[in-house]
């Protein structure tokens, strides 16, 4: 077999320098009854051939989104990835090393921490950031429980616009923690009063910029209502591009940021492997979930990183951790990194420049077809449309005619009947002038 | 003149008067290795005997430092929290963690003195 | 003959032993120094990706536009590969030698993996597009799910959690939804003194007490002490099976009746399921829920410490207490299940959501690609492979070093503590500094914590004899050298890596952990 190297004759050679007769006399304190005779019932292995025709048969069935005109967001966002990151990503040392436990022999890793986490910190215009946790939604869950472990309080309020898997992955890990949350329902109109939500029992406010609706506001006002009752501001990005285009949540008051790094260096793949990015003050550096990689010098006095603070991690303080969380998301980490390196902040902001004019003119054609409201206002590259009809078989007859036209607000909020006539469009700088007058046409026909 | 008292868990508090003054031994610090954090309790905080009050860092690991008896925190030393390395170099001297109002005196007499953590300690070794 | 005069020395003619030099550069030939990405001579307006002009069009920004600089430097595709290329050069990885990292399974990671995960079908769709254009991807998953559930013997799958620990809340959190649907609420979990720090980390966060189990003589764990740390308030057990010190724990079956009579739980760490895919299933010894790391005994790559995958197997118990969102099949099709309302709507009670969209389906085609290409046979004879190796190290340095149980079978790693060290001077931290001269990674040291000073050696299938032998003659060669006396070898280790030993103790004391320059305002703060 193509990746096991031992042949018979080192199998044999090897058992009797052990000094057993057969491999099951390793398997010696498995109970007799419970060692399996034969191999599983399942396909024997198949040549590399094989198993290509075989993925290629599944693979052949999905509508990739390079393929169709392409307006699907909400939380995950399709974006150009040159080809230097993936091949750099896929380098043997980068690839295949493990975790950097032993700092002499791997400062490529750390290395590339540290300059990960500093570009988190000044997108998110906040003091420190960690070395990425698994994504944007269990980042946001993180969040929480930190700022119930700084203000020794347990209610969480969320806005309405926060994203409703990252509202159901709070509520979850609440349920299970013995916190509460004040979960806002969605709507579209801004017509939320978080500020009336806050009392002196709440540890943290949870914001979503833009919202989950695409909407961008102010969240100055929102911080000071926060820290007024002595809670935090949580703000959670899910589309990381706007930081190119839109003022920091640190620059407006925010307590931790947290956010979806997907979008840089990082493909669409289905809802994973993403990299949730998260940032705070430096006040609260030893409360901060995930790994952190720091300075310091070798015994030659060169300077070097390795993981600190490493006692706030399971490994060390068991049950007195902040998080159980064991793993970064280290590949997709560096591949975040080498994006936005290739880009810095003169192609970021070109990249956000071109998403937000994207976004706009399509918005604007979209407007014109009749039976197509647009509800939001300001924007950056993504925008909720209210239809004459129901979103969610609008978006099914579009994607029989070749567009991928967005998500139907009751694909996340079933429940709601009212929010059933509405499509969330994204639109970033992939889209071609081909592709919006694909999509408007395929829509004029259906509406 | 002070009494010195030590637990199984290597802390000593060294009585004076009412208040007793809490920190770890200097063979606690020399497991523990380079001490990079401290945590000193809240002024004012009740605790019973055996109540986790404080927490010493080092790199690789993170130690409890329970309270020998019960009593109420009246004081801190900032000094540790600002310089954590002065506990490796002044363990039962200037690094003290915290001073205890003493509840009650009678719990003193289950401690331990020099000789006897002395001898503990060269025992578990 | 015509004379050609371009003739030059072929043969090295500097004397052999010369002591190394400062370079100009600081370079020492292949291995470069590269300064941080903020270090590089500054210009604000270099950027590597060429973009389209931006549409003319009235900004829609509501009046928040980042009028702050931002301070990203940016390098152009040359400077990229040349200053990545140049780290990655410092680390070390399995594609260039054995990684005995215990409990981390670093086996081979194929690369037929990572062709399959990059197909544009699998890499490029996105979790909410319309499920009638992902049916593929579904399949994936349910194909995963159906491999996944013949190897364990278990009853369901949850594919969602993102990484081990993730998987081992998603485990507990099954058990506790479990209890509680009984009308029950019990608040202690038992943990074995060598279980991994995420289990008595995972169970404090729900709030359970932890109340330890310490092993036998043996290192292995007694039914009867398992029995005398029950009662009615145990929610459950976290075993690790094969456990941290690379055994099989003999009694689980046992244990795991014990602990079902109390009306407990049976949560099995899956993270040495390496040594017993194909030759046991965790479901025939009464496990109720256990996780997988896809990035151990299923080759997705480490990736310098992530992404993972962590799907947890639940019993027939627990299925119903699953979370959102899961894959169902429905006539010819397949559908996800992404809401409570629905999941209920089937007669579950879906524990909540551990994570936006569906799961890391890179790691699932990348395990599955790895699944399809071993087969059953495959499976089953790496895992055996797996369990030689360890054993085979073990033959081969049973006389030097010392074995806290006694030398007796391990599976598919090797246990020694730091005893045969003693009174050398050389501690296990600085035999493992040594080894990276010798150009291995060090195994892993200090854990389990039940024994001093330990190490554990997993050499996994991925190794011919010949890396074996020479692994085995290394570390020989080491424990001879401490032996001796030669602590001068160890305390000055490592010499020849990119980088001497680091101060972890001022890293940790002045905390740097962005990168900050005179004129920033946030150093004057520190």
């Amino acid at each position: 077999m193509r990746y096991l190297p031992l042949q018979a004759a080192d199998r044999e050679a090897m058992l009797a320098a052990i000094g057993v007769a057969g491999i099951d006399d390793l398997f010696i304190d498995v109970p007799a009854d419970k060692l399996l005779a034969e191999p599983p019932e399942l396909p024997l292995g198949k040549s590399e051939m094989e198993v290509e025709r075989e993925l290629g048969r599944l693979v052949a069935q999905n509508v990739s989104a390079s393929s169709v005109p392409f307006f699907v967001g909400c939380g995950a966002y399709k974006h150009h990835v040159p080809a230097t990151v993936d091949h750099l990503i896929q380098r043997s040392e980068f690839l295949t090393s493990y975790t950097p436990y032993q700092p002499e022999i791997s400062q490529g890793t750390l290395q590339v921490l540290f300059e990960f986490q500093t570009q988190v910190a000044r997108l998110t215009g906040m003091d420190v950031a960690n070395a990425s946790m698994y994504d944007g939604s269990t980042a946001a869950g993180e969040a929480v429980l930190m700022a119930h472990r700084l203000t020794k309080r347990s209610k969480a309020v969320l806005s309405g616009g926060l994203h409703p898997h990252y509202v159901a992955v709070i509520e979850t890990l609440s349920r299970h923690g013995g916190a509460t949350v004040d979960a806002i329902p969605a709507d579209p109109g801004e017509s939320e009063d978080l500020a009336a939500h806050i009392d002196d029992e709440t540890s943290c406010v949870v914001v979503q910029y833009p919202g989950v609706f695409g909407d961008i506001r102010d969240l100055a006002p929102i911080a000071e209502a926060a820290h007024a009752k002595g809670a935090l501001l949580v703000v959670a990005v899910t589309e990381i591009v706007a930081l190119g285009a839109l003022r920091s949540p640190g620059e407006m008051g925010a307590d931790i940021v947290t956010a979806e790094g997907q979008s840089i260096g990082n493909g669409l793949n289905f809802g994973g492997p993403y990299v949730g990015l998260f940032a705070t003050r430096q006040k609260f550096v030893r409360q901060m979930p995930g790994r952190l990689c720091g300075e310091t010098v070798d015994a030659d006095g060169k300077r070097g990183f390795v993981l600190t603070l490493s006692t706030r991690e399971q490994h060390i303080r068991r049950d007195k951790a902040t998080s159980n969380i064991c793993t970064n998301s280290g590949l997709c980490a560096l591949a975040f990194t080498i994006h936005l390196s290739l880009l810095g902040e003169a192609g970021l902001r070109r990249l956000a420049e071109v998403n937000h004019a994207n976004a706009v003119t399509l918005a604007g054609m979209l407007e014109k077809v009749r039976g197509v409201e647009l509800l939001t206002d300001a924007f950056f590259n993504e925008f909720t449309v209210r239809l004459d009809a129901n979103a969610e078989n609008t978006v099914d007859a579009l994607a029989k005619r070749g567009v991928l036209a967005g998500v139907p607000m009751s694909r996340l909020l079933p429940a709601r009947r009212d929010l059933r006539d509405l499509l969330v469009i994204a639109s970033t700088e992939v889209n071609t002038d081909g592709d919006r007058t694909a999509f408007v046409e395929a829509l004029e026909e259906i509406l | 003149m002070a009494d010195e008292y030590f637990t199984e868990d290597h802390e000593y508090i060294r009585v004076e008067g009412d208040t007793g003054i809490v920190g770890i031994t200097n063979h606690a610090q020399d497991q523990l290795g380079d001490v990079v954090f401290v945590e000193v309790p809240e002024v004012g905080r009740t605790v019973a005997k055996g109540d986790a009050a404080a927490v010493v860092e080092s790199v690789k690991a993170a130690s409890d430092i329970y309270a020998p008896v019960a009593g109420e925190v009246t004081e801190v030393n900032g000094e540790i929290e600002a310089n954590p390395a002065m506990v490796n170099e002044d363990a039962e001297g200037a690094a003290w963690f915290f001073k205890l109002k003493i509840a009650d005196k009678a719990d003193l007499s289950a401690l331990m003195d020099r000789k006897a953590y002395d001898a503990f300690v060269a025992e578990n070794t | 003959m015509s004379m050609n005069t371009e003739g030059r020395p072929t043969r090295p003619t500097a004397a052999v032993g010369e002591t190394p030099f400062e370079t100009f550069t600081g370079n020492r030939g292949l291995d470069h120094e590269e300064p941080l990405l903020f270090e590089r001579h500054a210009n604000a307006e270099t950027t590597g990706v060429d973009l389209p002009k931006a549409k003319t069009v009235k900004p829609r920004l509501g009046g928040l536009e980042r009028d702050e600089p931002i301070r990203l430097p940016g390098l152009t595709e040359p400077e990229t590969m040349r200053h990545y290329v140049r780290l990655s050069r410092k680390n070390y990885a399995i594609d260039s030698g054995l990684y005995p990292l215990g409990s981390c399974t670093m086996k081979h990671n194929p690369r037929l993996n990572e062709r399959m995960a990059r197909l544009p079908g699998f890499g490029d769709v996105h979790p909410l597009q319309p499920q009638s254009t992902v049916q593929g991807a579904l399949a994936v998953m349910q194909s995963l799910s159906g491999y996944l559930l013949e190897l364990t013997g278990m009853a369901s799958v949850a594919l969602s959690p993102k990484a081990g620990a993730h998987g081992e809340l998603c485990g507990m959190l099954a058990i506790k939804a479990a209890i509680e649907a009984r009308g029950e609420s019990r608040s202690v979990v038992l943990v074995p003194e060598s279980a991994h720090g995420t289990n008595p980390a995972t169970a404090a966060f729900m709030g359970y007490g932890v109340r330890s189990i310490r092993a036998r003589d043996n290192g292995t764990v007694a039914p009867e002490a398992v029995r005398d740390a029950l009662d009615d308030d145990v929610a459950a057990i976290m075993l690790t099976n094969p456990n941290t010190c690379g055994l099989f724990e003999p009694d689980v079956v046992a244990i795991a009746d014990v602990v079902h009579e109390a009306g407990a739980y049976f949560y099995c760490d899956g993270a040495n399921f390496n040594a017993i895919v194909g030759k046991v299933r965790p479901g025939d010894l009464g496990v109720d829920a256990m996780h997988i790391n896809l990035h151990k005994t299923f080759s997705t790559p480490h990736g310098g410490g992530g992404p993972g995958s962590g799907p947890v197997v639940l019993s027939d118990a627990l299925a119903r207490f699953a979370p959102v969102p899961y894959v169902l099949r429905d006539g010819q099709r397949f559908r996800i299940v992404e809401d409570e309302v629905a999941a209920e709507e089937q007669g579950n009670a879906p524990l909540g959501r551990l994570t936006a969209f569906h799961g890391q389906m890179g790691m699932f085609v990348r395990a599955l690609t790895y699944m399809l290409s071993h087969g059953c046979d495959g499976m089953r004879q790496a895992s055996e492979d797996a369990v030689l190796a360890a054993n085979y190290v073990r033959a081969g340095l049973r006389d030097l070093f010392t074995q806290p149980f006694g030398d007796r079978p391990c599976m598919h790693e090797v246990l020694f503590d730091d005893a045969f060290l003693k009174g050398t001077g050389v501690s296990t931290l600085d035999f493992a500094k040594a080894m990276i001269d010798e150009g291995y990674h060090p195994m892993t040291m200090y854990f389990p914590l039940v024994v001093h000073g330990a190490m554990l050696i997993e050499p996994t299938e991925s190794e011919t004899r010949d890396s074996l032998d020479l692994f085995i003659a290394t570390l020989r060669h080491l424990a001879e050298e401490a032996k001796a006396g030669n602590t001068a070898l160890f305390e000055g280790a490592p010499r020849l890596a990119p980088l001497r030993r680091l101060d972890e103790t001022r890293a940790a004391r002045q905390p740097r952990l962005v990168y900050t320059t005179p004129e920033d305002p946030r150093e004057a703060a520190e």
